[in-house]
């Protein structure tokens, strides 16, 4: 329906009134505009003549495009070089521009050989307005390519992240992609600091102790033909990450020339069961709770039934065992006895506040979670005092012996160099007392007991060897093993721990066909000791003195009760 | 130019004497302006995607003929022809909308567009003026015919709208719309808790969209915290006011438009203040100013309800146009992509405004003693 037309005259009353009111609106409507139009000349004046208004947002967005030229180096403690950018020139062409493909083709594939001219000829008869021909061209490709003088060709000035060290800090810094984007360890974990920083990321790497630990890492896994290997130097009064190795490794210049299990990083994402190793802290925290004293013993004589398990010692000695000839002759039967008298409850909290049941704080994104039984049994409490039934990383596990090692205080594992005038903060997880004591049957292990190759003449060195089963479909497999050994040194007054740990170590002639952590893992740790102490500023001293000899000395009793024990000095 | 006498009673000497020409002026020179930026801004757009150096500037110049007898035709018109044109119009476009949806190719996520050949047409462009008209007669009709219904069905046709326009989606139109369709309504006699309401609506509208829409939050709280994301585009687009300074660095040679995305269209403010400085800019926008002040006061004099509202919608739509455009290029507001009348490129945009004011200078001519139509 249309409204009729009605003419001026009949313009009745309420007609007239919103005429009115509509013109008295339209008037504030009017004069909202006129506001609004001052306010934009006055802005305009502002930012055009005045300067002020829009000068912070332009000095700051500059600033972002100055800092995104360049992805900050990655050194070591020391500021050697693990990772640097160039600027490089990658080749693109617009084919639209491009006058005569077939010859460009042909001229492009003679001076890139590596580029066949039939995907050339392809690409630049797209008729896209961008394709990629090469990325990151030599200076010298970039020079030819240019005398070319082919027109459509166009270069991009982009970054290349190169690893002057290769294959040496290959899990620790990971990788950036091509994009400048980090993909993979410390480049991952801090890429956005790399992106916008200036100023170069410090680790606490040293790359001459990286180099010992890296060859002789190496040279056992070669020796015993294993499946792969980690190692860690770490010191012991920071939680400083000095090396960490883990084989097989992968060049970080070229990562994706590697099989993808070369990039997966045994130190931090690998969780083991360590075996023995682990009764450094069984006895650590049975000492410190009171539940056992050095003086004390268990009888050894017989396995241990539990349910469908057996526990057997593996060095067995049948017979009564006192607390430092448990540890050094590393009988399971005693350790599981040991773990008994302190309780689960006294072990599940101990383990917790050394940090062996969460994931450890290292600063790489490839971190794995320790497996944890749950529920946590009487039988889990028995075998986790000789490292079954627990898996963890051994970046943590060095992390946790450090602690045991040092005085009780535990310092979380970093990769990075702390700042000069901030000492690294550590809690309290033991007694001073407990950790002197088991300084001392870490270096009985070495003097006397399972881990005698890890001696290194000098340097005091205390430890422990492991010798874990592999799980393998349904239970253990007695002939896959993880075989280890953790040293600290100097065991008097310690600085640093070292782990060496193969997978699946294949004994041979020399080690008469044994594969254990004390055949495979110690002489390692023993030659990593020997060449890096001189570097790392650690004096070798007369081992046979007497001051020395008096600081080791253990009581070992013979007996179960009351009668005299003999002295052991450390030798 | 003035060919006409006095006494000459043919149909263009009475247009010109009876249209505001003052307000031609303005367009005129605002058309100038236009063709002159495009001449400078688009050759770097146009090479930057891959085009022929001298394309949007050929398609703008081509573009003007239409956008010039759009302008001329429109205003030759009679209000009763205004309306009449308006319904068609808005019938016509509203059918546009629907095939624009349906069948309309998908442009950066929204079908707005209709394409045949190498011609494309952006439907919601016409829509507005026509949109306008129609309110503005129902609303009127409302006050000056009994039992008549007129705004109901304003409001039905501002939900079908509406509802097209979050379809595609444009929420930058359905805010214009939105804004125009309420102005309308305010002058039309809108019951004062009405205005609050409609406050509310617009404050709710506002949430919403930040909330639900990620892009919309992106831009507001690059805003209000320029270091919070990339606010590179209104960044540049300041330091390009801060290049022209007062005289500005001559047209083409300016540097903004080699990086700026949409150069010539959402930003063209930002190479006006590079390239000309800050007295032209200054001229543009008292160019604005004036049409608008002119055609609202123009408006004032007419004792018709109909050209009142009329005007109103169509003066709102070119004016909130131009703020928006030049606020945000300021950063006086978050960004939104909007056209500025006349000098962005831009031919839907074009010809549509060219509609708008030419329905406002027909509107506003000098009439006797009219009160209906």
């Amino acid at each position: 329906m249309t409204p009729k037309p009605i003419a001026t005259a009949h313009l009745d009353g309420t007609a007239k009134q919103s005429l009115e009111v509509g013109r008295n609106r339209l008037l504030v409507g009017g004069a909202l505009f006129a506001v609004a139009f001052s306010v934009i000349a006055f802005r305009l004046a502002d930012v055009s003549v005045v300067k002020t208004a829009g000068e912070p947002g332009v000095a700051a967005a500059a600033q972002a495009r100055a800092f995104t030229a360049g992805r900050a180096d990655i050194v070591d403690r020391n500021g050697v070089i693990l990772a640097t950018s160039l600027n490089t020139a990658s080749l693109y062409a617009n084919p639209r521009h491009v006058l005569d493909a077939r010859e460009a083709a042909k001229r492009l594939s003679r001076v890139l050989p590596e580029l066949r001219a039939a995907v050339l000829l392809g690409k630049l008869t797209s008729g896209r307005t961008f394709v990629w021909i090469k990325r990151h061209l030599t200076p010298r490709q970039h020079h030819s390519v240019l005398r070319q003088g082919i027109p459509g060709l166009y270069f991009q000035r982009e970054e290349r992240r190169i690893y002057p060290q290769g294959r040496l800090f290959s899990h620790l810094l990971g990788f950036a992609g091509i994009d400048g984007v980090g993909l993979a360890g410390v480049e991952k974990q801090f890429n956005d600091s790399l992106r916008a920083g200036a100023k170069p990321l410090v680790l606490s790497v040293d790359t001459r102790i990286q180099h010992v630990l890296t060859q002789e890492l190496a040279a056992a896994v070669g020796e015993f033909r294993a499946a792969g290997g980690t190692g860690l130097v770490m010191d012991t009064d920071t939680g400083e990450i000095i090396a960490m190795a883990s084989l097989p490794d992968f060049d970080p210049n070229v990562p994706n020339r590697s099989p993808a299990k070369a990039l997966f990083n045994r130190a931090t994402l690998g969780v083991y069961e360590m075996g023995s190793t682990f009764k450094v802290f069984t006895i650590a925290m049975a000492l410190d709770a009171g539940a056992v004293r050095m003086s004390g013993g268990f009888d050894a004589s017989k396995p241990i039934r539990v349910a469908r398990f057996r526990i057997t010692d593996y060095h067995g000695k049948n017979r009564w065992l006192s607390v430092p000839e448990i540890f050094m002759y590393s009988s399971n039967i005693g350790a599981a006895k040991i773990a008994l008298a302190l309780g689960t409850r006294g072990q599940r909290d101990y383990l917790g506040r050394l940090g062996l049941l969460t994931p450890p704080s290292v600063e790489v994104p490839e971190v794995g979670a320790p497996l944890v039984p749950s529920p946590w049994r009487k039988i889990n409490t028995m075998t986790i005092a000789y490292g079954h039934g627990i898996a963890v990383s051994p970046a943590q596990f060095v992390e946790s012996v450090a602690t045991v090692a040092n005085g009780g205080i535990r310092y979380p594992a970093t990769v990075l160099k702390p700042l000069k005038d901030e000492p690294a903060k550590g809690r309290r997880v033991l007694k001073r007392r407990t950790s002197l004591e088991i300084r001392k049957l870490m270096r009985l292990v070495v003097t006397g007991g399972t881990g005698r190759q890890g001696h290194a003449p000098g340097y005091l060195v205390g430890g422990k060897t492991g010798t874990a089963e592999k799980t393998g479909g349904r239970g253990y497999r007695s002939k896959a093993l993880v075989s280890s050994f953790v040293g600290v040194f100097p065991i008097t007054a310690p600085r640093y721990v070292v782990l060496v740990l193969i997978d699946e170590p294949r004994g041979n002639k020399r080690t008469h066909g044994y594969a254990t952590g004390g055949w495979v893992a110690a002489p390692a740790v023993s030659r990593i000791i020997s060449r890096a102490a001189p570097l790392l500023g650690v004096a070798p001293v007369d081992e046979e003195s007497e001051l020395v000899r008096r600081a080791l000395r253990v009581r070992i009793p013979t007996a179960p009760r009351g009668r005299q024990g003999h002295n052991i000095a450390s030798f | 130019m003035i060919g006409f006498a006095r006494t000459d009673t043919s149909i263009m000497a009475a247009w010109w004497w009876s249209v505001d020409r003052w307000s031609l002026a303005a367009i005129a020179t605002l058309m100038g302006f236009g063709a002159l930026l495009t001449l400078a801004a688009s050759p770097a757009v146009a090479e930057r995607i891959g085009y022929d150096s001298f394309h949007f500037v050929k398609r703008q110049m081509i573009y003007l003929v239409p956008a010039v007898c759009a302008i001329l035709a429109c205003s030759l018109m009679a209000p009763k022809g205004v309306r009449r044109i308006g319904v068609a119009l808005f019938f016509a476009s509203l059918i546009l909308l629907i095939v624009a949806l349906a069948v309309g190719p998908e442009i950066n996520g929204a079908r707005r567009w209709i394409t045949a050949g190498s011609l494309s047409l952006q439907p919601s462009e016409l829509m507005k003026p026509a949109f306008a008209v129609v309110v503005a007669w129902m609303m009127s009709a409302a006050k000056t015919e009994e039992n008549f219904p007129g705004l109901s069905i304003a409001f039905a046709l501002y939900g079908a709208i509406l509802l097209l326009l979050v379809l595609q989606p444009d929420m930058g139109m359905a805010a214009l719309i939105s804004a125009m369709f309420f102005a309308q309504f305010f002058v039309a006699g809108m019951p004062l808790y009405w205005i609050g309401l409609a406050v509310g609506l617009a404050a709710g509208g506002v949430a919403l969209a930040y909330a639900y829409l990620p892009h919309v939050t992106s831009r507001v709280d690059r805003f209000l915290d320029p270091a919070s994301g990339d606010s590179y585009q209104v960044a540049t687009g300041l330091e390009a006011f801060m290049n022209g300074g007062l005289l500005g660095r001559g047209p083409g040679e300016g540097t903004i438009k080699e990086v700026l995305p949409d150069a010539h269209s959402d930003f063209i403010f930002a190479v006006a203040g590079e390239e000309l400085g800050l007295l032209a800019c200054l001229l543009i926008v008292l160019l604005f100013a004036f049409v608008v002040v002119r055609g609202i006061s123009r408006g004032l004099e007419s004792q018709n309800l109909f050209v009142l509202l009329a005007v109103t919608g169509l003066i709102t739509q070119f004016g909130l146009q131009a703020l928006i455009h030049m606020a945000s290029t300021l950063n006086l507001m978050p960004t939104k992509g909007m056209t500025l009348p006349f000098i962005s490129y831009g031919g839907s945009s074009l010809i549509g405004i060219s509609i708008t004011m030419g329905m406002v200078l027909a509107l506003t001519r000098k009439r006797i003693g009219l009160a209906g139509i």
